[in-house]
């Protein structure tokens, strides 16, 4: 059972090959790519994840161009290329995707535009309910704090 | 009045809804659609000390597919592969792709040919310069060698007949210098 435990959580991780890396720095490039980007065959997986034939070429593939001392615009960019801008988990700011960026802030607008005009039609409401007395003693405190 | 605010959201929220179902996730939109076909060289399947490059998809309106004999989805479209040359008069390349090459032959003997030439690409680098990511693809490739249509999946009589043809018959019908 114990056995049966470390081999399920160690799964994941047996996607990702042996690499040699020149130094911890050149690693770490490697790394932070290979998670912000996604396998075209399980689209729901980064290319780290993926134990996919695909993603283990890609993950070649980006592999060399890190050891070449490519940056990692330019792996990035040999995918896209290829794949479209599908492959990147971190979508570019452009005219396709302006809706994606910036609707979350749309609809937040909108929703505090909302609540301030219903507001504003409470208190209006309110205000319309005094009843005589309740005026008068409204306007005797506004012409006290007015003094 | 206020009470259609809902409403109006609602069928907007449908809308956008509906517009998702019909859409297919797996499909990625290539990029390489209305760019040159990526450059490659490589060996002929049936005969690899002969090459095959993309220089000679120039000069006319062609057809190239990937395919692989462990792929269930090739064998699927197979039939209308074989059948395509008798509807329209087009040359069908095959990238047989990260495939042994006994493998392939044997397919194409078993199954039938449908190619006029199908070039091996064992690792596939090819594959992946075309943005291959799924087997069978079919590219439809102008007279100028641009990539101007990606099938992903298998060609289905309907996209065959829906969406091959047509286009295949529209870019004959181009002036190659266009």
């Amino acid at each position: 059972m114990f056995l049966l435990l470390i081999v399920w959580f160690s799964a994941p991780l047996l996607a990702v090959e042996v690499r040699q890396f020149a130094g911890p720095e050149e690693k770490q490039r490697y790394e932070n790519l290979l998670r912000d980007l996604r396998c075209l065959v399980c689209q729901n997986q980064s290319l780290a994840d993926s134990d996919a034939d695909l993603a283990r070429d890609l993950r070649d593939e980006v592999y060399k161009m890190i050891h070449d001392g490519k940056s990692e615009q330019e792996a990035s960019q040999f995918l896209v290329d290829r794949y479209g801008d599908f492959v990147l988990y971190r979508p570019p700011f452009k005219l396709q995707t302006v809706l994606l960026w910036i609707g979350p802030l749309l609809v937040l607008m909108v929703a505090l535009a909302v609540a301030g005009h219903q507001a504003r039609l409470r208190v209006r409401a309110a205000g319309a309910r005094l009843s005589v007395d309740e005026r008068a003693r409204l306007n005797d405190l506004k012409n006290r704090l007015g003094e | 009045m206020r009470f259609l605010i809902p409403l109006i959201v609602f069928l907007l929220l449908s809308v956008f809804l509906a517009i998702g179902l019909t859409r297919d996730p797996h499909e990625v939109p290539s990029p390489l659609v209305g760019k040159p076909a990526p450059a490659f060289t490589l060996s002929r399947l049936d005969d690899p000390q002969r090459q095959f490059g993309s220089e000679q998809l120039k000069g006319e309106v062609s057809l190239l597919n990937v395919w692989a004999s462990w792929c269930t989805a090739c064998r699927q479209e197979h039939q209308i592969l074989l059948a395509l040359a008798g509807r329209v008069n087009v040359p069908l390349y095959g990238l047989n792709y990260k495939d042994e090459r006994e493998a392939g032959l044997g397919w194409l003997q078993r199954l039938g040919n449908p190619y006029r030439i199908s070039v091996s690409d064992p690792d596939g680098k090819v594959g992946m310069n075309w943005g291959v990511y799924g087997v069978p693809e079919t590219f439809v490739i102008d007279k100028r060698g641009v990539i101007r249509y990606k099938q992903i999946g298998p060609v289905t009589e309907d996209v065959l007949e829906g969406v091959l043809l047509p286009l295949i018959r529209q870019l004959q019908a181009e002036e190659a210098t266009a």
